[in-house]
């Protein structure tokens, strides 16, 4: 799931830290908790994913105010977002969809399903919508091999054994909310 | 108005049928008795799970055991590593400082990604219970107070699952302080990745438990002695913790005669690829291959099985006929030039072309080095180039040698085994489909079409 695009920063209007609900920083905090009082750093990977989850993407903001919460570097922070696969570094579609193409799901129709996908959204690999709703991506290995063709949805979704007819259904559920709040 | 994708996507979600509760296990220890409905505590208890926790804390009546018996319990077993080394766990056990005064960590690697293994899913999501279990009793063992399950980022909904298991656990008296009344301390905590290959490497994944990007440390020093936070870590794999209830319940040496000699108990295979029924099959160590191969519903579409990659991406690729007479345990496939490395057997069936297979293969290892060890972040790189352009009929005479050349550049000249996880799988490919290679080369297309 690699991600061509990344966030930079823009030296000459430097990013401002963004700002959290009470309740998001709730959770960062549970994470927080679970390590030593000197490792607030570890909960890095976790803050990240939830800011995802919330805003859609990991802006230069979002790792300001991380790496201030946390008592890290930025930079450590941006070192952490770059290096995974699953952070988007800049805006997806409201639905972003990473298919298995690894060896266990191509042979079993992982390369057809993330085809046919492009074909019925009429979007390249790696694009998104017009309309901004579908980011199709490959993905790498989701230790789901047995369930081929699978696909993660925003993340945290997976969506098993998809035959060219739940693909369909999928897609036409996850259209149906277009003006809908997300949370996945 | 926010809305819960997890519900909403809920008709794609895989049930655990026909991966998990088919029924086609020989003799299960982790995955008995499981339907999808019975992961919680209440259900795990009445399976006899944490049985094994309180009789090495006394608690059913008994004078419990010493942390030297539960490791003396663990080497008899002939339990070794799951995750893919295949290195005997007592060992690994009995090399934690067990009298350092600091702090100890343990850490379940459930960072699940080796290409065809899907066996640690299916454990936490279907029985979570046993991995906890197993760490507690681990802990104990060697004197432990802390232990983080790492887990896949894929598998998000597995992870939220392993936490509620966590927190049935806790509120039962099962993790904690003073776990079931006893002076025993143990918190247990639930992380999770986000995406990269190279964290299922056991530094990588300190690293990023650290709150790092995940490359690999050097060894020495090794984990026993200077892992999570510079602290003496153990690492063992989730399969590996979900074993250990069953063989203190049970005895080491019952564990060891469920297989065969160096190579006890049972082993969960994620069988994926060209079979009728893919899926996870826990089966006793030493089953022969063709058993397992039936029990996968054999090759799909009753076509002819051509090859196997006996366990996971990394495994060197193993021809049909020499399958035909494996039986599934460290050693055999060992000796047969391959590994069982993780378990998982991705079958290849008559209708396979092994250059675009292999294609896939170092398409990932190149996409998945961590960019930290030369040999690997540029060889990788070379191996899908090379491999692409033989695949397009554009290879030239020299690249099989070409191949083995930056293959063997690689191999031990990295800091982690990645470099050499990218270069075996090419190396087989070529030691026993050379001709396909050739074929692609000299004819500019490939022989499978013509042939099937």
């Amino acid at each position: 799931m690699s991600s061509t695009q990344m966030n930079s920063l823009d030296l000459t209007h430097p990013p401002k830290a963004s700002e959290f609900s009470d309740e998001i920083v709730a959770r960062f905090a549970r994470e927080v908790a679970k390590y030593p009082n000197d490792q607030k750093q570890s909960a890095v990977m976790a803050c990240l994913s939830i800011v995802q989850q919330v805003n859609g993407f990991v802006s230069p903001g979002d790792e300001l105010f991380l790496a201030a919460y946390l008592e890290m570097p930025p930079m450590a922070v941006h070192e952490v977002s770059t290096f995974y696969n699953m952070y988007n570094l800049a805006p997806v579609g409201k639905f972003k969809i990473n298919v298995c193409t690894n060896l266990p799901c191509q042979l079993r129709d992982g390369q057809t399903a993330l085809d046919y996908l492009s074909k019925k959204l009429g979007v390249g690999v790696g694009g998104t919508t017009k309309d901004g709703l579908f980011t199709l991506q490959p993905g790498e290995c989701m230790g789901a091999c047995a369930d081929a063709p699978v696909m993660l949805v925003n993340d945290r979704t997976m969506c098993s054994f998809m035959s060219t007819e739940k693909m369909d259904q999928m897609i036409e559920t996850l259209s149906a909310l277009k003006d809908d709040g997300v949370q996945s | 108005m926010s809305l819960d994708l997890n519900s909403v996507l809920s008709g794609f979600r895989a049930s655990g049928d026909q991966t998990c509760f088919h029924g086609r296990h020989i003799k299960p220890q982790i995955l008995d008795g499981l339907n999808g409905i019975n992961w919680s505590l209440k259900d795990y208890e009445s399976r006899g799970g944490y049985q094994a926790l309180r009789k090495i804390l006394g608690k059913d009546g008994g004078e419990g055991l010493t942390q030297d018996q539960v490791i003396a319990t663990v080497k008899e077993s002939g339990l070794r590593g799951r995750g893919g080394a295949g290195f005997p766990t007592g060992l690994k056990w009995s090399f934690m400082p067990r009298q350092f005064p600091g702090q100890k960590y343990l850490v379940c690697n459930s960072d699940e990604g080796e290409p065809g293994t899907c066996k640690d899913r299916d454990i936490m999501q279907f029985n979570p219970h046993a991995v906890i279990e197993g760490m507690a009793i681990a802990a104990f063992a060697m004197g432990i107070s802390v232990g983080y399950n790492y887990i896949h980022g894929e598998i998000f909904q597995t992870y939220e699952r392993f936490e509620e298991a966590l927190e049935q656990a806790r509120a039962a008296g099962y993790l904690g302080n003073a776990i079931l009344g006893s002076s025993f301390n143990f918190q247990l905590h639930a992380a999770h990745g986000f995406g990269a290959y190279i964290c299922g490497e056991e530094t990588a994944l300190l690293e990023s438990l650290e709150g790092k990007k995940g490359q690999p440390r050097f060894k020495p020093p090794f984990p026993a002695s200077y892992g999570l936070y510079g602290k003496p870590t153990t690492i063992n794999n989730t399969e590996t913790f979900a074993a250990v209830p069953w063989i203190i319940r049970n005895g080491g040496q019952a564990y060891l005669e469920c297989g065969k000699p160096n190579n006890g108990g049972t082993k969960i295979f994620s069988v994926s690829g060209d079979v009728e029924r893919p899926g996870n099959y826990e089966v006793p160590m030493g089953t022969p291959f063709p058993v397992l191969l039936e029990l996968a519903g054999g090759v799909k579409g009753g076509r002819a099985l051509k090859a196997v990659i006996p366990g996971g991406s990394s495994a060197p690729v193993l021809p049909a006929s020499m399958m035909q007479d494996i039986t599934m345990d460290y050693d055999s496939i060992a000796k047969a030039g391959s590994m069982l490395g993780s378990g998982a057997v991705i079958v290849l069936d008559e209708t396979r072309c092994m250059v675009k297979s292999l294609l896939r293969l170092s398409y990932f290892y190149m996409h998945e080095s961590c960019g930290q060890c030369t040999p690997c972040r540029e060889g990788t790189g070379w191996l899908w180039r090379v491999v692409d352009r033989i695949e397009k009929g554009e290879g030239r005479e020299s690249d099989l040698a070409l191949l083995d050349n930056v293959a063997e550049n690689i191999m031990g000249r990295t800091i982690c085994a990645l470099g050499d996880a990218a270069a075996m799988p090419v190396r087989g490919m070529i030691k026993h489909f050379r001709h396909e290679f050739e074929h692609h080369i000299t004819h500019k297309t490939c022989m499978v079409h013509a042939a099937v």
